[in-house]
């Protein structure tokens, strides 16, 4: 009996629990070999880059949320850096917002990478992990709302400064959390790293090379596992990252394996910037000194009938910026975030432009699956870790 | 290699084609003609480095002309430098060359280009809409779309 030669075409999502969102792919199958994959996305599109021109710029920092929202604070940095930037106030940030946004976004990028590890996990079978992780998220999930009364979507931080100073005690209960970073991350890899199933399969799983990788677009955790030493805190720091010591973890697997152990590293890396940054925590103002442009704090506004009118004109029609266009990246848990913002000298942003770490990085979905089986499919999903409220924006 | 050797460079290379430069907050931004679009891109990448395209984007300056603006945000992974590239497109002739063939990344870029401006890329490879459904008429991002989509009532600010 001759073998049938004929490929057979599935669809795969959106409405998929392995596809960490609203992911459609369409695949077409030699038996269980995949011949072709094609992504379909917009599933989830708001149009923020639309909204955003109607709105003054602090009133987009909370549509940056519902970005990436599993790194609410991410988003919210990239954009604030940006619209400073734009307003030539880098310099004028206080030391101490620059040390609060550096722990808030560290802390954010613990609460990104346990989300994917913990889907991740469970993708390919490992349910306990899913549990551990979501044990340790909720810590970080409590800081969130202690901090700025949001579970998820935080809008913390303000263009100048933060919404409000840390709560009374907080510091220690970060303190203590960051300390037992490392112990909980030896618990994950001693339940993964050695683990046959766990090798079996993620080793070897959607290879992709340093070359093709930056070709694609490939930034983040995800190209430093091909072998390429490139981290945007380190080498093009902001926001004060260059008074921390700490390791961009690199490894040349170029597979699903060693994204993994980048990422736990990375996960170690970030408890220790947290514990230095606590450390060199200094009291001190938590808004830029730069009234045309900073809401006045929110004391001043109840007593002082000048911050209240400052107040008042700020929220109801905003700030004008020069006429200019900038460029700000910034390294989020999934790679390179940027905001590229055109001002044409009025109160609004006259474009901006996100560009999402995950919606490049899914782009080199198709090379990385084509030829191998359906169920690595599921694998690199989770191992390029996408977030759809991104991609789609 | 500052921004102004690059600069320099380029303008000894392609003379005719640079019309701007700008500096604005240390980031240089080169206007060029979108004529020789992928030759400049391709000195881009082999002559000074920029290996990673970062970006790819389009602005509509509705009421001026050339009405598009199509910008490249590079990025050089061993030098850690920035550059900008921008070509000006006309609204009747809203076409431009593809760097999709210099740049694998650009491929989905141009197509959200396509999807939300309206501007077409010459030789591309799979030139579909990407975050819009395939039968969607118009292009959201657009100055002269309405906010509130099409058949609703248009938005007229917040305060009002």
């Amino acid at each position: 009996m001759a073998a049938n030669t004929e490929t057979m075409t599935i669809n795969m999502g959106p409405q998929h629990p392995s596809t960490h969102g609203v992911l459609q792919l369409i695949m077409e199958l030699d038996g269980e070999t995949v011949v072709k994959a094609t992504p379909h996305i917009g599933f989830l599109h708001r149009g923020i880059e639309k909204l955003s021109e109607h709105r003054t710029y602090h009133q987009t920092i909370p549509l940056t949320d519902r970005l990436d929202y599993l790194a609410p604070m991410s988003n919210n940095l990239g954009y604030v850096l940006a619209v400073e930037k734009l307003l030539g106030i880098t310099d004028e940030i206080p030391e101490r917002v620059q040390r609060i946004r550096v722990i808030m976004t560290e802390l954010t990028r613990l609460k990104s990478h346990l989300v994917w590890l913990a889907t991740h996990a469970l993708d390919i079978g490992a349910m306990t992990v899913f549990l551990y992780c979501f044990r340790e998220r909720e810590n970080i999930t409590d800081i969130y709302e202690k901090v700025s009364g949001a579970r998820m979507t935080s809008n913390y931080f303000r263009v100048g400064g933060l919404a409000d100073d840390l709560p009374d005690g907080l510091e220690g209960e970060i303190r203590t959390f960051a300390e037992s970073i490392p112990a909980h991350v030896e618990e994950y890899e001693g339940l993964l790293t050695g683990n046959r199933i766990w090798q079996k399969r993620t080793i070897g799983v959607g290879e992709i090379s340093a070359e093709a990788a930056i070709d694609i677009g490939i930034t983040g955790p995800a190209l430093r596992a091909s072998g390429v030493d490139w981290d945007l805190r380190r080498d093009n720091p902001y926001s004060g990252y260059e008074d921390y010591d700490f390791e961009v973890p690199v490894r040349d697997g170029c597979d699903t394996f060693d994204r993994y152990r980048v990422r736990l590293d990375e996960m170690r890396q970030s408890a220790r910037i947290i514990l230095q940054a606590l450390d060199k925590l200094e009291p001190g103002p938590t808004l830029a000194d730069c009234s045309k442009v900073v809401l006045p704090a929110k004391q001043d506004v109840v007593n002082n009938i000048e911050s209240l009118i400052h107040h008042f004109k700020i929220v109801t029609e905003g700030f004008k910026t020069e006429p200019g266009e900038i460029y700000q990246g910034i390294e989020a848990p999934k790679g390179e975030l940027g905001y590229y913002l055109v001002a044409d000298g009025s109160a609004y942003p006259f474009r901006m432009k996100i560009r999402p770490p995950s919606f490049v990085n899914l782009q080199g979905l198709p090379q990385m699956v084509e030829g191998r089986l359906l169920a690595d499919v599921i694998a690199v999903i989770g191992t390029l870790d996408v977030v759809l409220g991104e991609i789609d924006r | 290699m500052t921004d102004q050797a690059i600069v320099e460079k380029l303008k000894g290379k392609f003379s005719s084609e640079v019309l701007d430069v700008v500096e604005f907050r240390g980031e240089t931004t080169v206007t060029v003609k979108k004529g020789q679009i992928v030759d400049i891109c391709t000195f881009m990448r082999d002559e000074f480095g920029f290996n990673l395209l970062c970006d790819l984007c389009g602005v509509d300056y509705m009421g001026t002309s050339p009405r598009f603006m199509v910008v490249y945000n590079l990025y050089n992974i061993t030098t850690k430098q920035r550059m900008r590239i921008k070509a000006p497109v006309e609204e009747q002739d809203a076409k431009i060359d593809t760097v999709s063939t210099v740049w694998g990344t650009a491929n989905w870029h141009e197509r959200e280009c396509w999807d939300l401006l309206g501007i077409k890329f010459n030789n591309h490879p799979d030139l579909r809409r990407i975050l819009m459904p395939a039968d969607w008429e118009g292009h959201p991002l657009r100055k002269d779309y309405p906010l509130q989509g099409p058949d609703r009532e248009p938005y007229k600010g917040r305060l009002s």
